[in-house]
């Protein structure tokens, strides 16, 4: 099988509100920028283009079509869309590649989550049967998650809070974070509940931005004349959407996925974990083996900045940047969708 | 008594969701001109296409339509439709016509209203002019305009539709 590399990516700064700009005029600067990294004039440059998003955020049925009036898709070029983030788009494109139909790739997600109500929204989008009647929402669906953690004593309150912390204190060195700072284990637990056992600061922003990245083969990255790194595994697994046949304490569907992604086969230098909430980086961590030598989330993750159908190819952007820069040579990226981490894919990037 | 209960096969549950949209940065300079009564088209940097009403990029080319340019209110049929059922909410009583319309100077058509025609002679290269609502009901919509009439100009060929200049098709129509 045929190593896929990273050849460009870039993300918009996470902000809480993009005002006016409409969704193609959020797309179209980061495009510039991953055309730029790579030399190429625009989507005709790559024989395939995939995109992440999601039409409740818009609150409009083929919303998603819009977004491919950033593309300058005449003459036709071949383009999907997955309804859901971008890092499945990434895992399609990788497909594409592997079977022959494309030497390149142009990868996009993108999400304006501020003009709607993100929790229920996301409730709604992927559950509109079963769960929806009762209106639940995907913050106290996690809460309900972190209680049961607290309560069989597999996490502490300060945990959670040591998560937050780093998180913050790791985003001040991340120029497009939204929330970032010196903010204490001490500080965060001095904080009140929103919804009880979880405070504000254990729950991702509303953010809204897009990101875009660019693969290919490593002989068309040769061609290209620059720097990358290699995807070596992926792997996405998906558990019931019964709630309550779930032990949700855990996260089977991470561990497998890393374990066919090949996660084990060497050391973790950086991992980058799609964690919504504070204590679903700490299900994550152990889910997929990490331990002490494993810088986690550098870019303080999504709790510093959450891009809606963006931040799961987000997180693999982040670990080919560090592998690029020369500060990892191994890492893995995990992207999440659904309610209390319902639905994984991992990723295994390494120095080329 | 509880055996006795109707089985229950199914239940209604409405789902309402809110969202403050927003048009986007160049559709929202195209509609604060619409407010004045001024059609602005914007044209792209790349092909040269005018988009009216833009929606703030080049879908042909994928780059920003920065450059805007004030376009006449006179346009030609590209298409239309007759419509004969009644659409519920629409206070519009059939039969009427809804057309594809381009603005002279425009590449791109948007759908209107015609009337003060006769449907059966409403056909593809007509020449229409807009029919303003009063001023001080001009608002952030193309609502502005009740519809569309026919002008007494020759029609435009097919190969020339939406591809007028801004200052319109009379005289050229000799040539
Ligand atoms: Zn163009």
């Amino acid at each position: 099988m045929r190593d896929i590399a990273i050849v460009a990516y870039h993300q918009s700064r996470a902000v809480a509100d993009a005002g006016a700009c409409n969704e193609v005029e959020m797309i179209m600067p980061v495009l510039n920028e991953v055309y730029g990294q790579v030399g190429i004039n625009n989507a005709q440059d790559v024989d395939f283009v995939c995109s992440g998003s999601c039409d409740y955020m818009q609150g409009a049925a083929f919303a998603f079509v819009a977004g491919v009036d950033a593309l300058g898709a005449v003459p036709p070029i071949k383009e999907s869309h997955v309804e859901m983030d971008a890092a499945w788009a990434l895992y399609e494109s990788i497909l594409k590649i592997r079977m022959g139909s494309a030497e390149s790739a142009l990868i996009y997600g993108f999400g304006k989550s501020s003009p709607g109500e993100l929790p229920i929204v996301l409730s709604q989008q992927l559950d509109p049967y079963y769960l929806a009647p009762q209106w639940i929402d995907t913050v106290s669906l996690a809460a309900m998650q972190a209680r049961l953690l607290l309560e069989q004593g597999v996490i502490t309150e300060r945990d959670m809070a040591a998560v937050v912390s780093r998180s913050r204190r790791n985003a001040r060195q991340n120029p497009n974070a939204q929330l970032a700072g010196d903010i204490s284990v001490d500080d965060v637990l001095a904080e009140e509940t929103y919804l009880s056992p979880l405070r504000r600061v254990d729950c991702c922003p509303v953010s809204d931005g897009a990101a875009a990245m660019i693969i290919c083969t490593e002989d068309k990255a040769r061609e290209w004349g620059v720097p990358y790194a290699l995807i070596r595994g992926i792997d996405h697994r998906i558990e019931t959407h019964h709630i309550g046949m779930r032990d949700l304490t855990d996260s089977a569907s991470t561990r497998l996925a890393a374990e066919r992604a090949g996660v084990g086969d060497g050391p973790v230098d950086v991992a980058e974990l799609y964690a919504p909430f504070s204590h679903q980086e700490l299900i994550l961590a152990r889910a997929l083996g990490l331990g002490e030598q494993t810088d986690i989330n550098p870019s303080g993750g999504v709790l510093a900045g959450n891009l809606m159908m963006a931040s799961g190819l987000a997180r693999v952007g982040e670990v080919f940047n560090r592998i690029v820069a020369g500060e990892a040579q191994r890492g893995v990226a995990h992207a999440t969708s659904g309610p209390c981490l319902q639905h994984n894919l991992v990723t295994v990037v390494e120095k080329a | 008594m509880a055996d006795q209960q109707d089985t229950i096969t199914g239940i209604d549950v409405p789902v309402y969701l809110k969202y403050n949209f927003t048009a986007g940065a160049g559709p929202a300079r195209f509609l604060s001109q619409v407010k004045n009564g001024k059609l602005t088209g914007q044209r792209c940097p790349r092909c040269q296409q005018v988009y009216i009403p833009p929606r703030g990029s080049c879908a042909a080319c994928g780059v920003a339509t920065e450059e805007e340019l004030v376009l006449p209110d006179k346009a030609t049929v590209q298409s239309f439709t007759i419509v004969s059922i009644p659409i519920p909410n629409n206070p519009i009583k059939p039969p009427y016509i809804i057309a594809n319309l381009v603005l002279d100077g425009a590449n791109i058509s948007f759908i209107h209203l015609m009337s003060e025609c006769v449907n059966e002679d409403v056909r593809i290269g007509q020449r229409v002019q807009a029919v303003w609502k009063p001023e001080e009901e001009w608002d952030y919509s193309m609502d502005n305009i009740r519809y569309f009439k026919p002008l007494d100009e020759p029609d435009v060929p097919v190969a020339q539709i939406g591809k007028l200049p801004v200052s319109g098709w009379e005289g050229m129509s000799d040539a």
